[in-house]
């Protein structure tokens, strides 16, 4: 049965043809390369902090040394913030991730461990520790804060007016030294801003301004030092940071964020995802020659020999489905295998920093979107059986199948909302297997299935597609028994 | 002339799929454009964004199902063996072609002036609530707008005549469909995927997808690769070819 099959998927020259240029497809986008980045050598190391991950840390700080337990307390009276605009200048803007309070870290190296109380652009008053630590406080914009340490345990409060103190949460930093570095901070992330969905980013570098006054400390005062941590390394000179004092009041400018890194158009480089760009064209073949395999049988008139050699119909579209999977996931893999390890070569040759991705991960990204693609080709098979006309059954495989990841992932003009909805609920939620990054809501970043960041986990998107694909062959497997050829 | 369009125009008639494409052009595009129409925001001045463009994100999808009506127009005759009697009927192969692209032709010009008219008033309805005020710099019941109206509509009308160019090439309706959406989709994705800003601007200019949506921009006409005219100009020469060599091809060999 699945060797009759085989025999006429084989003879037919178009399918053949159409399936090895889906191959090619996949692995020469795959190599082509794409952007050109400025990370060569070990130009981009990252920082890691004191998990292990991957962080930014720069942010202007007004700090002195503080030995034993204490406890820092300050108003905020404003944050402002502001962007580049595109000829030369800046503009006020809403920076939501924009942070500005007391810090105590453990040194002045980027990377090391702290804890902060902060203001921000629009999510109120947060605690963060350890660059992945974030505890939400009252949503307010501007207020009193204060940070206590007690021995490895820092407590953050936050206040409105000054005399009524709320405990915003308490964290433990395991090894904090004896003496750390503390005061008050101003950072702001780079900001974007996305049109025609994500199909089009501009963005700048951000700056922020915050005025501090009242502020106390129960440490024994040394003197202010202004310092930019982890700042004016980058290639490109970024915004003007520092601080002024004018008696009790500070005001502090600061760029730059405190917090775990994020690949894409608000972070660096790009995720691997970017190597299989040619899935789409691949997507579209595959769909489209699932669905001829089983309407020609019926345009031809095929079929009627097809189930006289096999009454057993439900074996006919069991045997179709297997042969087509197959075939569409041979040759989608040797894409894969080709576009993702090849790929990643060729983006850091050009300079595109990419974030290191385990064996296992890469394996998934390789076997799964193959799987996807194959399980695709199948469920168009369902779709052609039950459509029994190429043309509508052509037409349903695009709309369903491919229409949804062109749109949300090829070229992302659906707004953020609609394709991650898509990306839950139509077939294409598959290609959740090329998820390789974490979203952080801490960070702003453009978080869409374009840019590598699929709503669902990777299992449980493959999860909508097997359930789409079983669904269907079981109404085609129906259809097919119920209906005469 | 006149009698061959009669007769393709009574296939098209009782060709069941040929309202469903239509009323799936319709659907569709008017489905996309207000998806992106309600999530536009332009929070302040110099927001960079397009109205027109927003407001006719459609064409995104709906040019799939032009390509398709196109395709379809000739294909279905291909695969039924139809093609045989409708040459008989029809013996002059490039007559027979022009037949069919007017009978193509105008229903989809009128289904796409529909379907994205309604998404361009969607837009000039909504979007000045959303931020797209003259305060922020933006005239939306403008001739601009009108203009990316008619581009529009013209560009879907003219993918659906490369569909037909192209299925009169390559004879096969899969293939044909695989090969019109990658022509269309490949050139703006390729674009995407190559480094150097010279190729990847000739290439935005030569892909039919992006030289023809170039044609829908009402803002920073100057920082284009093509002027807008010149873009649905690029889009109508693909066209034009693909009709051209079918129309060639179709006298040189048998059905």
């Amino acid at each position: 049965m699945i060797r009759a099959e085989w025999v006429k998927f084989r003879s037919v020259r178009g399918w053949v043809v159409a399936v090895v240029v889906a191959a090619v497809a996949i692995a020469g986008f795959g190599l082509s390369g794409g952007d050109q980045g400025t990370c060569y050598g070990n130009s981009c190391a990252q920082l890691t902090g004191p998990g292990g991950e991957a962080v930014s840390d720069s942010f202007y700080f007004v700090h002195q040394a503080l030995t034993g337990n204490g406890s820092l307390t300050v108003r905020v009276t404003s944050l402002t913030s502001t962007v580049r605009v595109p000829h030369g200048g800046t503009r006020r803007a809403a920076v939501p991730w924009a942070k500005a309070g007391i810090i105590l870290k453990a040194t002045l190296t980027p990377g090391s461990a702290y804890a902060a109380i902060m203001v921000t652009g629009s999510h109120g008053v947060r605690m963060q520790d350890d660059f992945t630590g974030d505890i939400a406080g009252p949503a307010m914009p501007a207020g009193w804060l204060r940070l206590t340490r007690s021995g490895a345990t820092v407590t953050g409060y936050a206040s409105a007016d000054g005399a009524r103190w709320t405990r915003v949460g308490a964290v433990a930093l395991p090894g904090l030294p004896a003496i750390v570095q503390g005061g008050l901070f101003t950072t702001s992330p780079q900001w974007t801003q996305t049109s025609l969905g994500v199909a089009t980013i501009t963005g700048s570098p951000s700056q922020s301004t915050a005025v501090f006054d009242h502020a106390a400390l129960t440490w024994r005062g040394g003197t202010w030092t202004g310092t930019d941590v982890g700042g004016s390394s980058g290639p490109a000179a970024g915004p003007a940071t520092g601080y002024s004092r004018a008696g009790g009041q500070f005001t502090v400018m600061g760029s730059g964020d405190i917090g775990p890194v994020t690949y894409g158009p608000s972070g660096i480089g790009t995720t691997p995802a970017q190597t299989l760009a040619g899935a789409f064209i691949a997507l579209i073949i595959l769909a489209v020659v699932g669905a001829m395999v089983i309407t020609a049988e019926y345009r031809r008139g095929l079929i009627r020999v097809t189930l006289a050699a096999c009454p057993r119909r439900g074996r006919v579209l069991a045997a179709k489905a297997a042969v087509t999977g197959l075939v569409a996931f041979a040759a989608a893999l040797a894409g894969t295998a080709v576009a993702v390890p090849a790929g990643q070569r060729v983006l850091r040759s050009h300079g595109v920093y990419l974030p290191p991705m385990t064996a296992v991960t890469e394996l998934r990204m390789i076997v799964g979107t193959a799987a996807a693609l194959a399980v695709c080709a199948v469920l168009a098979v369902a779709i052609g059986t039950i459509a029994r006309r190429g043309a509508a059954a052509v037409a349903a495989v695009i709309a369903l199948i491919a229409a949804p990841y062109v749109l949300t992932v090829s070229i992302p003009v659906l707004p953020l909302g609609a394709a991650d909805w898509l990306m839950r609920v139509t077939p294409a939620a598959a290609f959740a297997v090329e998820q390789t990054v974490v979203q952080y809501p801490q960070v702003d970043d453009v978080y869409a299935p374009a840019y590598g960041y699929f709503p669902l986990p990777a299992w449980a998107g493959f999860a909508v597609l097997c359930a789409w694909t079983a669904v269907f062959l079981a109404l085609a497997a129906l259809a097919l028994n119920r209906r005469d050829a | 002339m006149r009698r061959a369009i009669r007769a393709e125009w009574a296939k098209a008639c009782s060709d069941p799929a040929v309202p469903w494409l239509l009323a799936a052009l319709v659907v569709l595009s008017v489905a996309v454009s207000g998806v992106t129409v309600a999530a536009a925001r332009c929070p302040a001045a110099a927001c960079g964004q397009d109205p027109a463009r927003i407001s006719l994100a459609g064409v995104y999808l709906g040019q799939a199902v032009a390509a398709l009506a196109g395709v379809l127009a000739l294909g279905g005759e291909y695969s039924t063996g139809m093609i045989r009697v409708t040459l008989t009927a029809i013996p002059r192969r490039r007559r027979l072609l022009a037949a069919k692209a007017l009978v193509l032709g105008g229903p989809v010009l009128l289904a796409s002036a529909l379907a994205l008219g309604a998404a361009t008033l969607a837009g000039v309805i909504v979007l000045p609530g959303h931020g797209f005020t003259a305060g922020h710099g933006f005239d939306l019941a403008s001739w601009a707008t009108a203009r990316a109206w008619c581009c529009a509509t013209a560009y879907l009308t003219l993918v659906a005549l490369l569909g037909l160019g192209v299925t009169a090439i390559v004879r096969d309706s899969a293939a044909s469909t695989g090969v019109v959406l990658g022509l269309l989709y490949l050139f703006p994705i390729a674009a995407l995927a190559v480094g150097d800003q010279a190729v990847k601007r000739r290439l935005e200019q030569i892909g039919p997808m992006s030289a023809g949506l170039d044609s829908q921009a009402t803002i920073d006409l100057h920082g284009l690769p093509l002027a807008p005219w010149a873009g649905l100009g690029v889009v109508a020469l693909w066209a034009a070819g693909a009709l051209a060599l079918g129309g060639a091809l179709l006298r040189l060999r048998d059905a």
